[in-house]
């Protein structure tokens, strides 16, 4: 049996923020664990800029972003195995683990950091008709092949989904010489940032065809077309509207997933609605000493967030295992209310607040100078004017740990007031 | 008269400006901040990119080494910047921040690794 303080479950973005910020709270005796051969996750194949704005106030790559935490990380002489699969998690925080060069390993930590990430929607959970050609391609999965491993995946290519993968991939197919017929998004509004709509379709005139939808894949050995329609409403095809796209190539930017059978295997309880685990102020599951962040929890749309709540967690983590954690009665429960899809954390202990308090969420739809209104036990405690809000931007909103404190507080809630209502 | 309506991305309320010509003057409308006129005047009159490619590696443990350039590129020089890094090829080890191609298309700016990799 191998022992450690703190066990981190993956070495992407969060993985790496948790685990540096657990060995600066004085945590001893880190592991890092990730499935893949090198360090940084998901952000050393993106290859694009824009990453780090609001952490390092400049823009980076994701192999940069992901280098600067790397580094860290080793200066700091934290441990990590690579290639390393967990196969489960125990309630007393057992891990089993195997690789080729250890084998099957036992570890037993104080606490584990859960920071496994998402993964990609495929073509199965959207159930597209048509018949099963090769050219069928998760927009991460070609951006790992194009990037890294150097195979172009298409000549002529259509995109479903506006998430910032198809977006971006939308470019870096044109800068690598293939034609981007068109990006089709079943909503009435993008999920992608609207940068990437500007400098990914808008900069190399690529359609973006909002309310259309892919009703066919055609083609025998490879993708021969595609059939796009328009939908109603009620996101139902309309009939007649079918028009055929020559193509190679699909790419599914349909939604990502937080990756959670490990958390399952241990009964952690999960949102519904964010398919991540439940977590309090201190980024804790509901089973103790057991922590998670990033993508693993609920899916960011900017790596800076990652990082400041895998900081979080990190911190906590070393706590817990110092016994400063406090398993207060006082616990003020967090609402989504009209408009707001769901709000992370689930559940605040108010021992263990510090200054201030960010609550994150994000919202049904797109709205237009519209209000986010935070209530505590029913009283408005705050409102925050906003010109724009959209589903695909990850909304913030810092509440000052005096508030819980003083009146005693059970419940915060948000919810979007429009103009003049 | 020259117009161009462009979604301004300085912020993520992402207006619709417009932005015309009249004379020698540009005009933008649309916009709710001063950042959003200088975004709509720098796009009509000389809009830049960060381009941020690959370009082949020998001996390295991927096929490809990520890339940027390290400073904005016009728009318009795009696609002859990826031309002269679609034919170079590189040998590991390289250290993120080292020069790939120094001073591409003689405009001043270099294309460096974005990514450390040792040799295999």
């Amino acid at each position: 049996m191998l022992n450690y303080d703190i066990v981190v479950i993956g070495g992407g973005p969060a993985g790496l923020a948790a685990a540096i910020e657990a060995k600066k709270n004085d945590a001893k005796r880190i592991l890092v664990i990730d499935r893949d051969r090198e360090l940084g996750g998901i952000l050393q194949q993106c290859i694009h800029n824009g990453f780090g704005l609001h952490v390092f106030e400049e823009e980076l790559t994701g192999p940069e972003y992901a280098q600067r935490f790397i580094n860290e990380l080793k200066e700091m002489d934290i441990e990590y195995k690579l290639d390393t699969m967990v196969l489960d998690i125990s309630k007393n925080r057992e891990l089993s683990a195997i690789n080729t060069k250890d084998g099957f390993m036992k570890i037993k930590a104080k606490a584990i950091i859960l920071a496994m990430g998402c993964r990609e929607r495929t073509r199965g959970a959207i159930a597209i008709p048509g018949t099963r050609p090769a050219g069928v391609f998760t927009a991460g999965t070609a951006q790992r092949y194009m990037n890294m491993e150097g195979y172009m995946v298409g000549k002529k290519v259509v995109i479903l989904g506006s998430g910032d993968i198809g977006l971006i991939m939308a470019r870096r197919l044109t800068l690598e010489g293939a034609k981007v017929l068109a990006v089709a998004e079943l909503m009435s509004f993008s999920g992608g940032l609207t940068r990437n709509i500007v400098q990914c379709l808008d900069d190399y005139n690529i359609p973006l065809l909002l309310n259309h939808t892919v009703t066919q894949i055609k083609g025998r050995d490879r993708v021969t077309s595609v059939v796009i329609t328009e939908v109603d409403g009620k996101k139902k095809p309309i009939q007649g509207t079918e028009k055929e796209y020559e193509c190679d190539t699909l790419l599914l930017s349909v939604g990502l997933i937080p990756e959670n059978e490990l958390s399952k295997s241990v009964h952690v309880k999960l949102s519904p609605v964010t398919s991540g685990p439940v977590v309090n102020e201190s980024m804790e599951t509901t089973i103790k000493g057991i922590f998670a962040c990033g993508n693993v929890v609920h899916v960011h749309d900017l790596v800076d967030w990652v990082t400041k709540e895998s900081q979080k967690a990190g911190k906590s983590a070393a706590k817990f295992i110092k016994n400063q954690l406090k398993d207060s009665i006082d616990v003020v429960k967090t609402f989504a209310n009209d408009g707001i899809s769901y709000i992370v954390p689930h559940v605040i202990r108010t021992d263990n607040l510090e200054n201030s308090l960010d609550l994150l969420m994000r919202v049904k739809d797109v709205y237009k100078d519209a209000k986010l209104m935070v209530k505590a036990n029913g009283k408005i405690i705050k409102e925050i004017n906003k010109r724009h809000m959209a589903p695909g931007e990850m909304e913030r909103i810092n509440i000052p740990s005096s508030i819980f404190k003083e009146k005693n507080i059970r419940e915060i809630s948000v919810a979007i007031v429009k103009e003049g209502e | 008269m020259d117009k161009k309506e462009i979604i301004c991305i300085v912020c993520p309320i992402g207006c619709r400006l417009t932005v015309s010509k009249d004379k020698d003057e540009y005009k933008v409308t649309g916009n709710s901040c001063k950042r959003g006129e200088t975004y709509g005047i720098k796009e009509m009159t000389n809009p830049t990119r960060v381009i941020p490619t690959t370009v082949k590696i020998k001996n390295g443990f991927l096929k490809r080494l990520p890339v940027k350039t390290n400073g904005s590129v016009p728009k318009e020089l795009i696609f002859k910047c990826m031309e002269i890094m679609n034919h170079v090829e590189v040998e590991a080890p390289v250290k993120m921040g080292d020069v790939i191609i120094y001073n591409i298309l003689e405009i001043g700016i270099d294309v460096v690794a974005t990514k450390t990799m040792g040799k295999t």
